[in-house]
């Protein structure tokens, strides 16, 4: 056999396959992948340090930008580092509000990643299917938020406006129209043989490396790790709902497909359970003047389960009225470098995108 | 080779039926987005509603939000006259200046979209710009929803019926938790700094009282204001009426505040610790001050500090003039009073007691022997009801009633009393009498909503069983022919008549004679300057018109070395924060005049 040359190829930085701008310079042979080394450093937009420029509620506007194909979880976990220090409490109706509004986060990320999954393998008929579904649930959040993307919803003490009439009905009607969609959705995507043989073996992350790499979420849990902090850790309501976490054995883009699709039929049963055990009452515990208040000195440690996996905020308070410093960990950063660098070698370069989205990568919540 | 899937291959072509169905997309033109209920789309602002306090460009946190002046509206109390203007291509549309509106004028509309080819059309001055938008509002904010704190922490008082047993003093004051929640509410728009007659640092020492400083707050307050622990029982307090949180809920009780920053200093040394006053060296010139009123204390405390001697020459056995005489001790209790003229004293101030200028010493005197003089005297002399049997015994004004009382010494009101006048003097005289167990009605010739007297003042008569008559216009005292003592007063009822559109006037209704019994009538419908005791040849060189010596704002007359301040001025309102004011720019005038 004749060594081919070696080749520098560039994907990126312009979208490569995911939401936001990274580059991965690839080491080539022929078709197949030497080296990969992720490179960032396009949209970094110093989120970190802005936020200790802003007080404790300005900040949270600027939370959602981390990750734009799922906003929420951010606000949620920043929200529920701040209530620890602060020892606010969150009344019960809005804890409600939240795990509702997270699960249907959840589903309009998967969405999205449907579209960039199935569009990064060649198949072009899913993402139009599953981008105009995905608007459904973007009127359910416009409706209750005013905003459709970045929703600016929960905040320190609860969330922002209560639910509008007639809300909940909409959203359960959607939510019966989403489950029939999801069965088309096998048709033309998980049963496809051409999906099946391209995201069968491919991109494996091996289930005695998954621990020690720091994978997490759904990529974790297609290693056959169950692992989900709504279940080993619940905050808000998870405790009282019911709900089962899926994995798949194998650890390839096969298990990490299976594993979302099983979870979006979770979070449908979420959100009708939270719906049903709703309690009245206030919906945000209003203590303080917002260009006043000031958090207790001290730190915290949030974490939630966003659709990509584990994200946590280390929110340090000097007692003031900014936070001294926020730190973000999402699960882009060691999937985005540290997996991705490690499981591409061999791979071959049609494979590298289809790879990238089945990590559920986001590279702003990279470059904080 | 590996086997192919038929099915697998086959089921995809399935979704061919799909080109029979509704799409998802929008037809346009033939059909549009309609926008949530909520939607957070591009801004209006209603201009009227709006006060410029600037909260909105104080929340945005992409400073996207500019207050400016526009050309239709002019600033006034209460008002800064500056507007919010968008920059849209900064805008996050994150909503917080709608949230944190207090008079939930700013709200985002429907408009989902805006094109245009000029650049400059990003700046939006919503409600100028865009004044149809008002049908499209979407996102708002109502009390609830509101980021603002509306309710007032209430202060503790003592029970209307325990009160008037005695001069005990009726508010108890803010503890320090509810202090630190009352000043959380404060949005620092500074509205109250601008409507303030000595445009004190308000915000400033609200913030340092909600983090907790109270020795800070105590020190800002005593940067412009000697006399804070009257301000904080008794100001007028026209800067809660301009609170930016009053539009929609209860002001932030300003006073109330200072007073708490007071209490925190409960001795003379404390506050001479804490506000550790920078006396400058002597510099060699004397001051003269005839009046120990709130004008001639401030006066005096500021010269003193920047190393002048000064002389006040007050009438009196106490300091204090209005504020000791005029004010009932269960608003201001002697101890508040003493523990500030003490402290005056203590960083230099000298006050020559029971020493009436014109009879103990000559104004020719005084004049001469400092580089400067103020004048603080204050209005003594109350003006007549004007109606028949005025001068029968029993009939008394409320300000000589008042001084009576607070000299300790005895006037015997009867059983019931009728007080005329709607101002806060008719209201003390009123309450006072209530102190000695007497039956009280006032009689106002307007309507309750339209007395002067402050609200708390009104409604602290009324929880103490004072019985207030709105619309009565007294036309004659009736008395006893034997004894010549009052037994009663007779009074018209008045309708209200706006004419032209203008403030409702009382007009007697014709038959409608009223007789209320009464032994004693407290007369309260405004006092005049006695300016007996200063010689002819000043006079005319003072210029006084309408009772009011003329100033000009460093508060000089028109004799050059003369300054003058308080009620008998023409500056402001006839309360003591003014005349603490023109105590204040006397002295910048007396720096300008003497230090150049």
């Amino acid at each position: 056999m004749v060594r081919e040359k070696e080749t520098t190829l560039y994907i990126g930085p312009q979208h490569p396959g995911i939401t936001g701008n990274m580059m991965v310079k690839l080491k080539v042979q022929g078709d197949t992948v030497v080296s990969a080394a992720t490179h960032v450093g396009y949209l970094h937009r110093a989120f970190e340090k802005l936020i200790e420029r802003r007080n404790w509620i300005q900040a949270f506007t600027l939370l959602c930008r981390f990750c734009v194909p799922e906003p929420d979880p951010m606000e949620l976990t920043y929200a529920r580092a701040v209530e620890e220090l602060d020892n606010r409490e969150v009344p019960e109706r809005a804890k409600y509000i939240r795990v509702i509004v997270m699960e249907l986060a959840r589903m309009q990320s998967f969405m999205l990643w449907y579209a960039g999954q199935s569009g990064s393998a060649g198949l072009y008929l899913t993402p139009q299917w599953s981008v105009g579904d995905r608007n459904y649930i973007l009127d359910l959040f416009e409706d209750l938020t005013g905003g459709r993307i970045y929703h600016m919803y929960i905040w320190p003490g609860g969330v922002r406006r209560d639910l509008p009439e007639g809300w909940t009905d909409k959203t359960l009607r959607t939510m019966d129209y989403i489950e029939k969609r999801l069965d088309e959705y096998n048709k033309i995507l998980f049963d496809n043989t051409i999906f099946q043989k391209r995201a069968q073996g491919v991109g494996i992350v091996p289930k005695d490396k998954a621990i020690e790499w720091g994978v997490v979420g759904p990529v974790l849990r297609g290693t056959g790790i169950k692992s989900d902090v709504r279940i080993d850790e619940p905050y808000e309501v998870y405790d009282k709902i019911d709900f089962d976490v899926p994995t798949q054995e194998g650890g390839d883009i096969w298990a990490r497909a299976l594993v979302r699709k099983e979870e979006v039929r979770q979070s449908i049963r979420i959100i009708r359970q939270a719906i049903a055990d709703m309690p009245g009452g206030a919906y945000y515990n209003k203590v303080s003047n917002p260009m006043k208040w000031t958090v207790p000195a001290g730190q915290a440690w949030a974490k939630t389960e966003s659709v990509r996996g584990e994200i946590g905020f280390h929110v340090t308070s000097d007692g003031g009225n900014k936070p001294y410093r926020v730190h973000v960990k999402g699960a882009a950063y060691t999937h985005g470098v540290t997996v991705l660098e490690k499981i591409l070698p061999g791979q071959n370069i049609a494979d590298v995108s289809f790879i990238l989205n089945s990590l559920g990568v986001c590279p702003p919540e990279i470059e904080r | 080779m590996s086997f192919i899937d038929l099915k697998g291959m086959l089921q995809p072509l399935g979704a061919v039926k799909q080109l029979f169905k509704k799409p998802h997309t929008i037809q346009y033109p033939y059909e549009t987005n309609k926008a949530s209920d909520n939607y957070r789309g591009l801004h209006f602002n209603d201009l009227d509603q709006c006060i410029g306090c600037g909260n909105c460009s104080t929340i945005c946190q992409n400073d996207a939000i500019d207050m400016i002046s526009l050309d239709n509206i002019d600033g006034k109390k209460g008002d800064s006259g500056l507007r919010p203007r968008i920059d849209n291509g900064r805008c996050c549309w994150c909503a917080l200046c709608v949230d944190v509106c207090p008079t939930g004028s700013l709200n985002l509309t429907k408009d989902y979209i805006f094109v245009t080819d000029n650049p400059n059309d990003f700046l939006l001055t919503p409600g100028l710009d865009n004044p149809d938008a008002k049908d499209r509002l979407s996102y708002t904010c109502d009390m609830n929803t509101s980021l603002s704190l509306y309710d007032r922490v209430p202060m503790r008082e003592l029970d209307g019926k325990e009160r008037v047993k005695s001069f005990a003093e009726v508010v108890l004051g803010y503890s320090e938790e509810e202090a630190r929640a009352e000043a959380d509410r404060c949005i620092s728009c500074g509205l109250c700094t601008e409507a303030c007659p000595e445009n004190m640092h308000i915000p400033e020492y609200i913030n340092a009282i909600a983090r907790g400083n109270d020795d800070d707050a105590l020190r800002i307050i005593y940067d412009n204001n000697p006399l804070p622990e009257m301000c904080g029982k008794v100001c007028t307090r026209v800067c809660e009426d301009v609170c930016a949180l009053q539009v929609r809920g209860e002001a932030v009780a300003i006073r109330w505040l200072k007073r708490y920053a007071t209490e925190t200093a409960p001795t003379v040394e404390m506050i001479k610790e804490i506000v550790d006053p920078k006396i400058e060296e002597p510099n060699g010139f004397s001051v003269g001050i005839v009046g120990a009123g709130p004008a001639g204390l401030t006066a005096a405390y500021y010269l003193a500090l920047k190393g002048y001697d000064v002389t006040i020459y007050e009438a009196q056995a106490h300091a204090g003039g209005m504020i000791m005489y005029g004010i009932p001790k269960y608003r201001f209790p002697l101890e508040s009073i003493d523990k500030q003229i003490q402290y005056m004293e203590s960083i230099g101030v000298k006050i020559k007691y029971n020493t009436k200028v014109g009879k103990d010493i000559t104004f020719d005197e005084i004049y001469t022997n400092n580089d400067a003089v103020f004048v603080g005297i204050g209005l003594q002399n109350p003006w007549n009801i004007g109606i028949k049997n005025e001068d029968s015994p029993g009939v008394i004004s409320a300000i000589e009633y008042l001084k009576i009382i607070n000299s300790d010494e005895t006037y015997d009101v009867g059983k019931k009393v009728a007080v005329i006048g709607g101002g806060n003097v008719a209201i003390d005289g009123a309450r006072v009498s209530a102190r000695f167990g007497a039956d009280v009605t006032i009689l106002y010739r307007r309507r309750v909503e339209d007395m002067p007297a402050d609200w708390e003042e009104i409604e602290g008569a009324e929880h103490e069983g004072i019985n207030i008559v709105p619309q009565a216009i007294p036309t004659r005292i009736i008395k006893d022919e034997k004894t010549g003592k009052v037994i009663g007063i007779e009074y018209l009822k008045a309708k209200m008549v706006a004419e032209d559109g203008g403030r409702p006037r009382p007009v007697a209704i014709e038959g409608s004679e009223t007789i209320y019994e009464c032994d004693t009538v407290i007369g309260a419908i405004g006092q005049q300057a006695d300016f007996d005791w200063l010689p002819e040849n000043y006079k005319e060189d003072l210029i006084i018109e309408r009772g009011k010596i003329q100033v000009n704002d460093l508060r000089q007359t028109g004799v050059t070395k003369i300054f003058a301040g308080g009620d008998s001025v023409k500056y402001g309102n006839s309360d003591a924060i003014s005349a603490i004011a023109d105590g204040f720019n006397a002295v910048k005038g007396i720096d300008k005049l003497l230090l150049k």
